[in-house]
């Protein structure tokens, strides 16, 4: 039996190469999509730090900040740029996953402004995947060397903790001062005590108890130094002016992908049974026209979608805040998507012969398609992200998602020109489809 | 068998189909009159299903025409050799959906009529699914009499059916001619086109190699005590070089 199989799979040459190609591709896909874009996004990075400022002086310390921003790129692909609107310019294009910028008061404000207002600034794009991609690569690192500059900090502050606890020299303001520290002052304190009068010794016996409490809990401010762990803010900026929160472009992506499944995958299997049940040779003779077949089989996948997935985003607004002032938006955008993606159905409906062939074929399409459009720009090289992006063009669930993430989350697309795509895209695929219909007819 | 008129109801001239470089049907012409019964025979691959398709317009011919004496008469009828309608809806909604794609005047009453002509009334809320294989093919023929057609194609009609279901199909079929209908089949069951075809076709890689009734074809083929009719009809294809 084994051996019959081997010789059958043999002779399969084609299932036995999709079979072993289809996987390993899903695989890079998905690898593209999931995993490249945060292990080593590309980064635009402006340093506006002058050069010659670029060590704080604390405590007689010296911090080099340059310490601190190695630290971070050594997590991205850094790509330098002279100016803001070069980094911006990046961003806007896709050639970088996003800028990050060191602001020329930096170092000052980490120096003689306070921690908390020295800040990074990081630019995206308004692409909630490639935001979250690069938040959580820069939100880590970030940690990491806000925790190095923190420990220095911290060095500097228990020095001084342990001069004002046993006594010594601390530097401020260029001169040097000695102090006694608290141990000692306790000790006098306690030796003056014994023998002053008992109107004197009420007096300053509380200051005898902050004394003893303070030696007794000096290891104490040590632990609350520790806890200031986050020196530098970082401060994002959106290109568009409008930010996707990634929560609710999850939705856009799930009722993009439901209505491409349900589109699909109904309108292939509609007509691949008209030719599994022999039916097409009847309705081939004139009694139905090709074109008026299709945009049958189209209209009632795309109907039949638009309901699933209408329902499935008025379901999913009672758990995550949508804006229904844009209800009519959505309509039109998951309509016209609806549609290109029927369309698309029947096309690979009219190479099936059969129902299961449609449904498998669809399948296999589709799902890299949606991997292909969420593979981020810098995620990939760009030689690469360029013939993504021509591929994603040409098949609609791009343009879908644009426009059902526009739709929903008010993002950063042209409506307008995304329609005009999901048309040309419609039309195309129903010329293949008619094509194919024919080519059938005509064997 | 039924009275045959002289005037044709159907008449194919020159008919040419190429798929690529492989002729399929070389040069075909033939006529067919009202109530007549055409056999259509071949070895398999002769090209008569290509014939038949192209006769009922679902493939055009690269060369050659197919007429009918009165342009205005109702389509061809056709029954493609696999049973060609949907198996999820019943016999009743099978024959309305495909009365009102041929445009039939009255579309109930034309579903009541054939339901009566199979004998499927009983059988009319059933899925096609659950009909066994005869049945099938009796709405499968009572489709592509729908529109009342005067020639009526079948491509191999009694393939897929045991000897009493086949029985029943020639009865129904022979009642058809009986009223008119004119009706071409394609077999390549030699037996079966002696017994009930008045004219018979020999088709052979696209080439028609005869023309006329079975008593004719065996005189030609050779076919005496010894040699039946399919014995004889394979050294007729032989000695053509088929």
């Amino acid at each position: 039996m084994l051996l019959k199989d081997l010789q059958i799979l043999r002779r399969s040459k084609l299932l036995v190469g999709l079979l072993i190609v289809y996987p390993v591709a899903i695989a890079l896909l998905i690898g593209f999509a999931l995993s490249s874009g945060p292990e080593k996004p590309r980064l635009a990075f402006l340093n506006q730090i002058p050069a010659t400022q670029t060590k704080i002086n604390f405590g007689g310390e010296q911090i080099d900040v340059q310490v601190y921003t190695d630290n971070l790129f050594d997590a991205v692909d850094r790509i330098d740029v002279e100016n803001r609107e070069q980094a911006l310019e990046k961003v806007r294009k896709g050639e970088v996953l996003a800028a990050l910028i060191i602001p020329s008061d930096f170092v000052m404000k980490l120096s003689t402004g306070g921690f908390d207002s020295a800040s990074v600034e990081v630019v995206y794009n308004g692409d909630a995947l490639k935001q979250s991609f690069v938040e959580s690569t820069v939100q880590s690192k970030l940690a990491i060397a806000d925790a190095a500059l923190a420990r220095q900090i911290n060095k500097v502050a228990s020095g001084y903790i342990k001069v004002i606890t046993v006594g010594g020299e601390i530097n401020a303001l260029g001169q040097n001062f000695k102090l006694l520290g608290l141990v000692e002052s306790k000790k006098l304190l306690d030796d003056t005590l014994q023998d002053a009068p008992p109107e004197i010794v009420r007096k300053l016996q509380p200051l005898a108890q902050f004394a003893d409490i303070g030696v007794a809990n000096i290891g104490r401010f040590n632990d609350v130094l520790n806890t200031v762990e986050k020196p530098v803010e970082v401060t994002e900026t959106v290109l568009s002016g409008r930010r996707t929160p990634l929560d609710t472009f999850a939705v856009a992506l799930a009722v993009t992908v439901s209505l491409m499944f349900v589109c699909v995958l109904l309108a292939s299997g509609l007509l691949a049974l008209e030719r599994e049940e022999n039916t097409f040779s009847r309705l081939a003779r004139g009694l139905v026209p090709g074109g008026r077949l299709l945009a049958g089989k189209v209209l009632l996948a795309a109907g039949c979608a638009f309901v699933v997935t209408l329902v499935m985003l008025l379901g999913i607004s009672a758990f995550v805040p949508l804006g229904y002032d844009r209800l009519a938006l959505w309509v039109a955008a998951i309509a016209a998507s609806g549609v290109a993606f029927a369309t698309l159905g029947v096309a690979i409906g009219s190479l099936a012969r059969e129902v299961r062939a449609a449904s498998l074929l669809a399948l296999m399409l589709a799902l890299p398609l949606a991997f292909l459009a969420l593979v981020p720009s810098g995620g990939v090289s760009p030689v690469l992200y360029d013939v993504i992006q021509v591929i994603s063009a040409l098949f609609p669930f791009k343009p879908a998602l644009d426009a059902i993430n526009t739709a929903i989350n008010d993002a950063d697309t042209n409506l307008a020109i995304t329609f005009v795509h999901l048309a040309a895209l419609t039309l195309a695929f129903g010329g293949a489809a008619y094509w194919g219909l024919r080519r059938f007819a005509a064997n | 068998m039924a009275a045959v008129s002289a005037a044709p109801a159907l008449t194919a001239q020159n008919i040419t189909k190429s798929f690529g470089e492989r002729q399929a049907v070389r040069d075909v012409s033939f006529d067919i009159a009202p109530g007549e019964l055409l056999g259509l025979i071949g070895p398999n691959g002769a090209g008569k299903t290509t014939l038949l398709s192209i006769v009922a317009g679902i493939q055009k011919a690269d060369e050659g025409s197919v007429a009918q004496p009165d342009p205005d008469a109702a389509r061809i009828g056709w029954v493609p050799q696999q049973t060609a309608v949907y198996l999820k809806l019943t016999v009743a909604q099978n024959l309305r959906l495909f009365a009102r794609l041929e445009n039939v005047a009255d579309p109930d009453a034309t579903v009541v009529r054939m339901l009566e002509q199979t004998g499927l009334e009983e059988r009319a809320d059933d899925e096609l699914g659950r009909l066994s294989g005869g049945n099938r093919q009796r709405v499968n023929i009572a489709v592509g009499l729908l529109a009342d057609p005067p020639v009526l194609l079948l491509d191999e009609p009694s393939g897929a059916l045991d000897p009493r279901q086949r029985d029943r199909l020639w009865g129904f079929i022979n009642a058809l001619t009986e009223r008119g209908t004119a009706v071409i089949f394609a077999t390549h069951d030699i037996a079966e086109a002696e017994r009930h075809a008045n004219r018979v076709l020999v088709l052979a890689d696209g080439e028609l190699l005869f023309d006329g009734t079975a008593q004719e074809l065996k005189t030609v083929a050779g076919a005496d005590a010894e040699h039946d009719l399919e014995q004889a009809f394979v050294g007729f294809l032989r000695e053509r070089g088929h």
